[in-house]
C-alpha cells in the first residue's frame, strides 16, 4: 500500500492517505521520465569529463595547473 | 515586537515511507512562504518535485548544481534533494524552499537551496530557481521524489512570513 501524508494546515492534523490509480500511474510515469532523464544528465556529465582530461593531457598540465591559469 | 516569522504546520514520516507530503488549506495571511525539509529516500538520488494547488507543475526551471566532484548547471525541475538509500546510515537531506509574494496574483516562484549528506566522496548540493504559471494565493503544496518513497523522520515544516 502506498500512501502519502497530507497536512490541513487550518488544524494541524496530518492524514495518511492511500494513493489513487490515477495517483499511482503519475507516480510510475514520473519515475520513467526521471530515469530517463538522469541517464541523459549523467551522459553528458561523463562526456564533459571525457573532453576536459583531453584538454589537459594535450597542453600537458594536470587540473590543478589549469585551476592555477585560471585564478 | 511583531512575529515575523512563524510556524503553520510540520510533517514527519512515522510510518515506513510516505509517497509524498502536502499541505494543504495554507492560510494567505503571511507575505512569503518557507519548507525546511528534511528527507531521506528509499532508492538512489533523486529531486523534490513541486506540485502548487494540488495541479500546477513547475513551468520553468535553473539549477546549478555540485555533485562533489563536479558542478554544472540545467533547467531539471528538480531542485529539492533526498539523501539516497545509499548514503551513510541515518543521514538526511537539508533543503529549504522559499516561496516569495505566495498569495499575490502574480505567477509563482520558488528559490531553493538543497544539500544531501553523506560520508563519501559524492554528495550533490543545489541551488535552484523555479516558477509555476498560478496567478491565485498558493493553497496547497506538495513535495513528492521523482522515484521512490520518503522513509521515516523525514520531515517538512512549513513557516509563514510576514513584512512586518
Amino acid at each position: 500500500m502506498t500512501t502519502k501524508l497530507v497536512v490541513d494546515c487550518s488544524t494541524g492534523v496530518v492524514e495518511e492517505v492511500e494513493l489513487t490509480e490515477e495517483e499511482l500511474a503519475q507516480r510510475e510515469a514520473d519515475a520513467i521520465a526521471f530515469e530517463a532523464a538522469e541517464k541523459e544528465r549523467k551522459a553528458e556529465e561523463a562526456l564533459r569529463a571525457a573532453k576536459k582530461a583531453e584538454l589537459l593531457a594535450k597542453l600537458g598540465i594536470t587540473e590543478d595547473d589549469a585551476k592555477l591559469l585560471l585564478s | 515586537m511583531p512575529v515575523t516569522y512563524k510556524k503553520i504546520a510540520s510533517v514527519t514520516v512515522t510510518g515506513a515511507t510516505a509517497s509524498n507530503v502536502e499541505f494543504t488549506s495554507i492560510p494567505n495571511t503571511y507575505t512569503d512562504l518557507k519548507i525546511v525539509f528534511s528527507a531521506r529516500n528509499s532508492t538512489g538520488d533523486v529531486d523534490n518535485v513541486i506540485t502548487l494547488n494540488t495541479s500546477t507543475g513547475v513551468s520553468s526551471a535553473r539549477r546549478l548544481y555540485g555533485t562533489g566532484s563536479s558542478v554544472a548547471s540545467d533547467t531539471a525541475a528538480g531542485g529539492g534533494l533526498a539523501t539516497p538509500s545509499s548514503a551513510t546510515a541515518s543521514t538526511f537531506s537539508s533543503t529549504e524552499y522559499y516561496f516569495p509574494n505566495y498569495a499575490g496574483s502574480a505567477n509563482k516562484s520558488v528559490s531553493i537551496d538543497a544539500v544531501n549528506e553523506t560520508n563519501g566522496t559524492n554528495a550533490y548540493s543545489n541551488l535552484s530557481t523555479q516558477l509555476f504559471t498560478l496567478g491565485s494565493a498558493i493553497t496547497s503544496i506538495k513535495l513528492a521524489p521523482n522515484s521512490g518513497l520518503y522513509v521515516t523522520n523525514t520531515t517538512a515544516t512549513l513557516y509563514g512570513i510576514s513584512k512586518s
